[in-house]
């Protein structure tokens, strides 16, 4: 798998999203409090905008999701799955931290 | 078995209800057949909450009948017809239409009809009665073309229904012919008090006046001649002298009527012909005819057991007539005895005439047992004395403490919820016992919601919903459970808690929030970090982007714009009162012109910009704000738009300066957090052209001042605003907005507008006039600093946003890249942009789907 350095750990504020573009995808990448970071599509199935990175995370249920912006549906940050509708899910990106470094791989 | 009911009114209705729960549980062999006749058009309602018909209540609201009701018991239902007589003998009935239904037992539940004394001209045009929904209907007519209205009749009925025509905005009389209001219920003593309270609410009382006739007026429709050679002239006339019982058919079947009407009935509501009962306000027990709800409800239980259930009947045994009411806005409460007519009855009287409270205890001859009491201005012992009259308990040692106010820390003997025996009836409309309550408590419905829907505890007059709820949490104290309204799974609060922990800890942090009270999980979600945003900014109005509240944000405040469908944002500028200039105008039209934006006037009397990028929103915002603009907050649960219309400074009819007002108000509340959006309008005139009556908060100029209405809005589920007071100076106008939208603002759940806020508001907007007016709670000082503090601490969030570097960080298309999302496209109409479609988007561009 390559990896591609996007930003870096400080670009990034916890508990919040940002999005990247990683080969022609968007991508939104999020940081928690813990500083574990994720990365899922950018794009929201259900309103077709690329939006999710301006979700706000938080965990329901035991997971760490992020809540779609427009209609409020809730993807899991790890697998990417909707927690309303189990046939969506979002597509993930693997993540690496090298030091201050934050790479994805694509 | 065929049963025929003839009345679908309140009692009627209740009658079959308790038919079909005892049939089902009884699996009766032959199922029933049930036929009820109705002289309405509309199935049975509350006829109790008619005056809400005025402040907004529909029909459907009031409706009694579950939509499902007749469908699943298959009991028949025909609306519209009248039963015309009753053969007695072929024990058949016969409707209006000429329908024959036979029956086997046969339930007249016709209730009454409001007296019209024979006064000569009583039939004249706008000579009007109160009693169903159509005579509601030709009041809000009639009101439309009268100015002045009288009520003849100072009852308990006749002054609810001068509130009514207080609030269609008549100048309202009262004509009593007894030297007093509410004879029947209270003394003398209390009822100068009560006539003083509503005399200061603007509302003429004439007493002991005898009408002998009513002719043409001279200023006015009608003039009314008193015995006494006084006149008084008015242009409508609504007759709340007393009821009749409906009594007709009995009569004209050979039924046994009292002497003064009623059909007579035993203790099982069976009258002379054993297979004939009546209940309600048309039956005659025991030489009396009830003229309220509960002992109906009584006797349709009573007739339901004795014609189904005999081996476990329940007999009437006479009804309590003790009465708690807000008439006009005054507390009234009459207990028992209140004329202390019993043998060696004596009492106590406390009188405190500044404050405007009266408040009588009627004790037994040995002074241990309550007999009866009046309670006027402060009602608040009701529930308390009630109980100790109905359960024939002891007295405590001074039973005068019970009406004393109590003064440093000698508090008065309290009646709590454990101190009733299971047989105290909690709620005597529906008959609902502390055991039946403490039943329903232990089966598992653990709230008031619950527990009202499973015993009909509160769900008809609502006088009893205090003590109903001091009984649910004493057992569920009792039994260890908290009562759930929690938040989300993060916090087991509700939001007015949490503000007052964030208040009270002087919280101002989401983080400490969730250490110090939430469940232990390491973050928040989408529920409550808005939430928390919303209560820390009403609180500390620290900017809403500062980074520790920055992330709490929903995407509309945290980019300060409003998302739309295609990820891109719209851009409302404030235009206080809808008032812009023509450069402002132009420099709207120019900086959209620049960035391509979509240009359209919003109902809320303000241009909005449509499609902006996020990338974009930075720039278009420092061209905004060069020309002289701030933040609309379009995106905030905060003021919306102060609407307004032209007003005295433009129209003929203007009283005052409805603009400048709308101005004042937006300045003031602008920025204000709230748990819902709040939106404001300032009409010049009565004609209302900026649709006060539709917001949160409304305000209309009279030729003396401000009328203020509260709690309306339009929306999924519109609401009349109500007026709340009337000619207010300037000042009182914002000194009581200042405390309203505070109260609310720290009372309010979650999303919750002040229309719902208020509905739910136990007291309703009496008790919101008595805080706000009155300052009953002691808080309006702390409200109007708070809000002065809100206001003197406001920051256009753009101006400061525009500033900050970091924050403009936030705006970046990618955080790798300045490329713009190739997914935002648009088409031409009309000369200006719109989204486009997937279908017009395919081939263009390229999506990422999942893999
Ligand atoms: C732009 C505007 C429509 C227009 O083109 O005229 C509008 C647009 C939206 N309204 Fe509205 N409402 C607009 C006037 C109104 C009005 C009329 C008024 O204010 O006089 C009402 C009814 C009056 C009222 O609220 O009492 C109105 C009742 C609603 C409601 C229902 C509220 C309710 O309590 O039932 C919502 C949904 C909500 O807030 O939960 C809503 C929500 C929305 C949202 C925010 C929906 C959303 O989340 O995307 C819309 C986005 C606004 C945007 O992108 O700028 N909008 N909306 C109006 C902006 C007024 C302004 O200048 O700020
Ligand atoms: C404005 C107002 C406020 C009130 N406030 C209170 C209060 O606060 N507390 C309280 O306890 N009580 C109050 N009451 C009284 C309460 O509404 C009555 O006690 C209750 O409605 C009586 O119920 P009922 O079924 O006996 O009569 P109704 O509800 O009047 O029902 C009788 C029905 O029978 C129908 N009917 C009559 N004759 C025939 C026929 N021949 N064929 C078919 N149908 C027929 C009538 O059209 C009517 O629909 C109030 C009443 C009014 C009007
Ligand atoms: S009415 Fe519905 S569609 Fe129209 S602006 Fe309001 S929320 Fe949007
Ligand atoms: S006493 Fe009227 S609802 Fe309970």
């Amino acid at each position: 798998m390559m990896y591609q350095k996007i930003c870096t750990l400080h670009d990034l504020l916890p508990e919040l999203g940002v999005p990247a573009l990683v080969n022609g995808e968007q991508v939104a990448i999020f940081r928690l409090k813990d500083d574990r970071v994720f990365a899922v599509s950018n794009y929201d199935p259900f309103s077709q905008a690329n939006i999710i990175s301006r979700g706000l995370t938080g965990n329901l249920k035991g997971f760490d999701v992020v809540a779609s912006p427009m209609y409020k549906q809730h993807f899991v940050l790890e697998t990417g799955a909707c927690l309303e509708d189990e046939q969506v899910t979002l597509k993930t990106y693997a993540v690496k931290i090298d030091g201050d470094d934050v790479l994805i791989a694509a | 078995m065929r049963i025929v009911v003839i009345g679908h009114g309140m009692v009627g209705h209740r009658f079959v209800e308790v038919l079909a729960r005892d049939a089902a549980a009884l699996h009766l062999n032959t199922p029933l057949d049930v036929t009820v006749l109705a002289e309405e058009n509309r199935p049975a309602y509350d006829r109790v909450q008619l005056s809400a018909y005025f402040s907004g209540k529909t029909a459907e609201d009031l409706s009694l009948v579950d939509p499902n009701f007749f469908s699943e018991s298959g009991f028949k239902l025909h609306l519209g017809q009248a039963a015309a007589s009753i053969d007695r003998a072929a024990k058949i009935v016969t409707t209006k239409g000429g329908e024959q239904i036979p029956y086997d037992k046969l339930v007249l539940a016709t209730g009454s009809y409001p007296f019209v004394p024979p006064v000569k001209g009583n039939d004249r045009e706008e000579c009007l009665v109160y009693r169903t929904i159509e005579d509601l209907e030709a009041m809000k007519t009639s009101a439309t073309r009268s100015k002045i209205g009288v009520v003849v009749g100072g009852g308990l009925l006749g002054l609810e229904a001068a509130k009514a025509l207080r609030d269609l905005g008549l100048q309202t009389h009262v004509v009593e012919f007894a030297p007093r209001l509410m004879a029947v219920q209270i003394d003398d003593g209390a009822g100068k008090l009560l006539r003083s309270k509503i005399e200061a609410l603007g509302v003429g009382v004439h007493l002991g006046k005898n009408t002998t006739e009513i002719v043409d007026g001279e200023t006015c429709r009608h003039r009314m001649n008193f015995a006494d050679g006084s006149h008084l002239e008015t242009d409508m006339i609504l007759f709340s002298a007393g009821i009749r019982p409906r009594d007709e058919l009995a009569r004209s079947s050979g039924l046994s009527v009292g002497a003064r009407g009623g059909i007579e009935i035993d203790n099982d509501c069976r009258t002379s012909d054993a297979d004939v009962y009546a209940i309600g306000e048309c039956a005659l027990w025991g030489g009396r005819i009830y003229g309220l709800v509960a002992p109906g409800y009584q006797m349709a239980e009573t007739a339901a057991h004795a014609i189904v259930a005999s081996e476990k009947k329940k007999e009437f045994a006479g009804a309590d007539m003790s009465t708690k009411l807000k008439l006009l806005g005054v507390d009234v409460a009459s207990i028992g005895d209140a004329h202390a007519a019993t043998a060696g009855a004596r009492s106590y009287t406390y009188v405190d005439e500044p404050n405007e409270i009266y408040k009588k205890l009627v004790v037994s001859a040995d002074g241990k047992k309550l007999l009866g009491a009046v309670l006027i201005g402060d009602t608040d012992a009701y529930g308390g004395l009630l109980q100790l009259m109905l359960n024939n308990m002891d007295l405590p040692d001074n039973a005068q403490a019970l009406i004393l106010p109590s003064f440093d820390g000698a508090a008065a003997p309290a009646l709590g919820a454990d101190a009733l025996p299971m047989s105290a009836q909690i709620c005597s409309c529906n008959n609902v016992s502390k055991g039946d309550i403490c039943e329903a408590v232990a089966a598992g419905n653990l709230d008031f919601d619950s527990i009202k829907s499973c015993t009909k505890a509160a769900s008809s007059c609502g006088g009893c919903a205090a003590l109903v709820k001091q009984v649910v949490n004493a057992e569920l104290e009792k039994m260890g459970v908290e009562v759930k309204k929690d938040l989300c799974e993060h916090f087991a609060y509700s939001r007015q808690e949490l503000y007052h922990l964030c208040q009270i800890g002087e919280i101002k942090s989401f983080d400490d929030l969730l250490a110090k009270h939430g469940n232990g999980q390491h973050d928040g979600c989408d529920i409550c970090k808005p939430a928390a945003a919303s209560i820390l900014a009403s609180l500390w109005n620290e900017h809403v982007l500062k980074k520790p509240l920055a992330r709490l944000q929903d995407t509309n405040d945290y980019f300060m714009a409003n998302l739309q469908k295609d990820g891109t944002y719209s851009v409302v500028p404030r235009m206080a009162g809808g008032e812009v200039t023509p450069d402002g105008l132009i420099a709207c039209g120019q900086i959209a012109k620049q960035y391509g934006l979509y240009t359209k006037l919003t109902g809320g009397q303000r241009v909005d910009l449509f499609g902006a990028r996020k990338e974009d929103l930075p720039a278009i915002w420092q061209a905004l704000i060069e020309a002289g603009f701030e933040t609309g907050h379009a995106y905030g649960k905060s003021l919306r738009t102060v609407k307004s219309c032209v007003g005295s400074t433009w129209c003929r009819y203007g009283m005052l300066d409805s603009v400048g007002m709308a101005i004042v108000l937006e300045n003031r509340y602008k920025g204000l957090r709230a748990p819902h959006k709040i939106k404001m309008a300032v009409s010049g005139c009565t004609r209302e052209c900026a649709e006060a009556q539709g917001k949160d908060i409304g305000v209309i100029a009279t030729e003396k001042g401000w009328n203020l209405y509260v709690c309306g809005n339009g929306g999924m589920k519109p609401r009349h605003a109500e007026l709340f007071a009337s000619d207010l100076d300037d000042a009182t106008l914002i000194k009581y907005i200042d405390r309203v939208l505070m109260f609310y603002v720290k009372t309010a759940d979650r999303l919750q507008r002040t229309s719902v806020w208020r509905d739910n508001m136990e007291g309703g907007l009496d008790y919101l006039k008595d805080v706000v007016i009155n300052d009953s709670l002691g808080l309006c000082a702390e409200f109007e600093a708070q809000m002065q503090y809100v206001a003197d601490t406001y920051q256009c969030e753009w101006k400061t946003a525009i500033n900050d570097p970091e924050t403009l960080k936030r705006f970046k298309p990618f955080i790798n890249s300045d490329q713009a999302d190739d997914n935002v496209q648009f088409v031409e109409v009309r000369g200006q942009i719109r989204p486009a479609t997937p279908e017009e988007k395919a081939g263009r561009i390229n999506v990422v789907e999942m893999a």
